[in-house]
């Protein structure tokens, strides 16, 4: 069972998505879900890493839903800052001291702040220990890097009990 | 379809629509390559999102069944954005794209280049 289903979790997630962009539970559909879904990730697990599991999913489900909401509200504050006199606009970047240096979680809290609006990541050095962050209007450099830290990095590392 | 849908629909369209533009607007106004990032980037989250649910409902009225594959699409644009920024970003390092004179902490593009720890 493991050998055939090195990844049952993502096996099953592939499964699913194949099916939902076809929109169709077709015979011939199902069959071919199901060879991709075994296939691929038998042949995908040399390139994958270790990661640590997911500890708290309903912590996960709220995160998910509080980046979606910031994703709204940052994207109005930047278009804002886009449309408004660009003389007003300090660039700049900052550098965040990361607490966790495990692949996923700052992967995940890269992710994180790229996508909400106003700051993208640019770097993270070699040890996983600082993560350089470009941002668009930086006016309080500690309290840019404060937020980031206590509203994605805490609960990402909570999830991922690191 | 009835009304209040086509009403929601035309709404998501037209909000989805205007944050494309600004993200548009954004990338020929904003003065250098680090501050242009910010601006396609982002409005592939919201402005497709609104356009892609837009899409979603209408579909799912008009055929009888729901249609979720929009909702999957949203997902990959979520999951991809955020990589094409940071391809985007460390290629401007390599290259030495000039930030905008007023850029606060510039140096700091001469550590993050080599990936290494920033001197402090």
């Amino acid at each position: 069972m493991k050998r055939l289903l090195p990844h049952p979790f993502l096996t099953l997630i592939l499964f699913v998505v194949w099916l939902l962009l076809n929109n169709s539970i077709a015979p011939g559909q199902i069959l071919l879900a199901a060879i991709l879904a075994v296939v691929i990730p038998k042949l995908t697990t040399p390139l994958q890493k270790t990661h640590p599991t997911l500890r708290k999913p309903v912590l996960a489900a709220r995160y998910v839903l509080m980046l979606l909401w910031d994703i709204v509200l940052s994207n109005v504050e930047v278009a804002i800052q886009v449309l408004g006199p660009l003389r007003k606009l300090n660039p700049g970047f900052i550098v965040i001291p990361l607490d966790t240096t495990e692949h996923l979680p700052v992967t995940l809290l890269a992710s994180s702040i790229s996508l909400t609006p106003g700051t993208v990541s640019v770097e993270v050095s070699k040890d996983r220990r600082h993560l350089y962050v470009h941002v668009l209007n930086l006016d309080d450099e500690a309290k840019t890097i404060a937020t980031i830290k206590q509203r994605y990095e805490k609960p990402l590392k909570e999830m991922f009990g690191c | 379809m009835n009304a209040v849908t086509e009403w929601i629909v035309v709404a998501l369209l037209l909000l989805g629509s205007i944050f494309l533009l600004v993200g548009s607007i954004g990338l020929a106004r904003l003065p250098d390559f680090f501050t242009r990032l910010h601006a396609p980037t982002k409005a592939s989250t919201l402005g497709i999102g609104g356009v892609l649910i837009a899409s979603c409902i209408y579909f799912s009225f008009d055929q009888n069944g729901l249609s979720v594959k929009e909702l999957v699409i949203t997902l990959f644009l979520l999951i991809t954005a955020p990589i094409t920024a940071h391809m985007l970003a460390k290629a401007a390092l390599h290259q030495d794209s000039p930030p905008l004179e007023r850029t606060r902490n510039a140096d700091l593009t001469a550590t993050a280049k080599d990936r290494e720890n920033p001197t402090q």
